[in-house]
């Protein structure tokens, strides 16, 4: 699963690799910067697994004030 | 027959790094400081408790994210729930803050640096438990130590907070970046408090300043009133 900074909040990890990337000369905006989360689940169907994984998002793995997730099912 | 001290508990996290000076502040102040393990599932029998600064489980995922799950935690909601006394500094505002009993969330520095220096913070509320001996509009200098203090809440929930009152202290000059300079906030009853400085390191002019004992002699005085209610 993806995690990343909401819309609208200021990143300022986000702004230094931006300003660091910009430094070697790479043309870039829009920086932001999140973190990914793998996991192995126990699931019968792909569904299942995004299920269980969706309900961890809310609970623990992201905070709905500050952060988006997306989940990605692999297996 | 109640305690002549109020018993004031505060949590210790694998990670807690401010819980002694927490507990001897506490003490000087004429508390019963009362060390309560994370393991614990339940309080023993308290008139407040203090979760302190530090890491908690390294600050994983997000600080605080990992210590709201914990069992003590489970018991300080249950205790704030109740309407007992809660105050969380720095860290501990953080797993209060996760822990859904203060609204709003602490991100990284703006500056992406740690601060590392007391800073002027003026009171904006006079008639909390937690700072019940200081004066609106008062200055009290107080240092910070943090690398993600900046409080953030999207604007509509700020505007509710400002409108309910529960900002309770302001960054007197800018500090890391919190919306609205706010350094430490109440829940709307008024019961649990948190904010980003130390006033367990600030209670004695040998260490620069004695303004956070403002606030926690004003905890003190609650808890007692409190202990003396219960007889």
């Amino acid at each position: 699963m993806l995690v990343r900074p909401k819309q609208g909040i200021l990143d300022p990890q986000g702004a230094a690799v931006e300003t660091a990337l910009e430094h070697l000369g790479f043309s870039v905006s829009g920086a932001r910067v999140g973190k990914v989360v793998d996991l192995e689940v126990d699931a019968s169907t792909p569904d299942d697994a995004r299920a269980q994984v969706e309900k961890m998002c809310e609970q623990l793995l992201a905070n709905p004030l500050m952060e988006s997730y997306e989940v990605e099912i692999h297996g | 027959m109640a305690s002549p001290q109020p018993r004031i508990g505060v949590v210790t996290y694998p990670g807690s790094q401010d819980d002694r000076d927490a507990l001897w502040a506490l003490a000087a102040l004429d508390a019963e400081a009362i060390p309560v393990w994370h393991e614990e599932t339940e309080l023993p029998d308290l008139d407040a408790v203090v979760l302190p600064g530090g890491f908690s489980y390294g600050d994983y995922l997000r600080c605080g994210a990992i210590a709201r799950f914990s069992p003590a935690t489970a018991a300080v909601v249950e205790f704030a729930d109740e309407g007992g006394l809660v105050l969380g500094i720095c860290n501990g505002f953080q797993v209060l803050c996760e822990a859904g009993l203060l609204p709003g969330v602490l991100l990284r520095n703006e500056s992406l640096r740690f601060v590392c220096r007391d800073v002027p913070l003026v009171v904006e509320r006079d008639d909390l438990p937690f700072t019940s001996r200081c004066v609106q509009g008062q200055t009290l200098v107080i240092p910070v130590k943090h690398g993600d203090g900046r409080w953030f809440a999207p604007p509509e929930l700020v505007g509710e907070l400002e409108a309910n009152r529960q900002v309770v202290l302001r960054y007197g000059e800018p500090c890391n970046g919190s919306v609205d300079d706010i350094a430490g906030i109440c829940n709307e009853p008024g019961n649990v408090f948190g904010l980003m400085p130390h006033p367990e390191h600030a209670v004695d002019p040998l260490l620069g300043s004695a303004d956070g004992a403002l606030l926690l002699a004003s905890l003190v005085d609650a808890a007692r009133a409190r202990a003396l209610s219960v007889v």
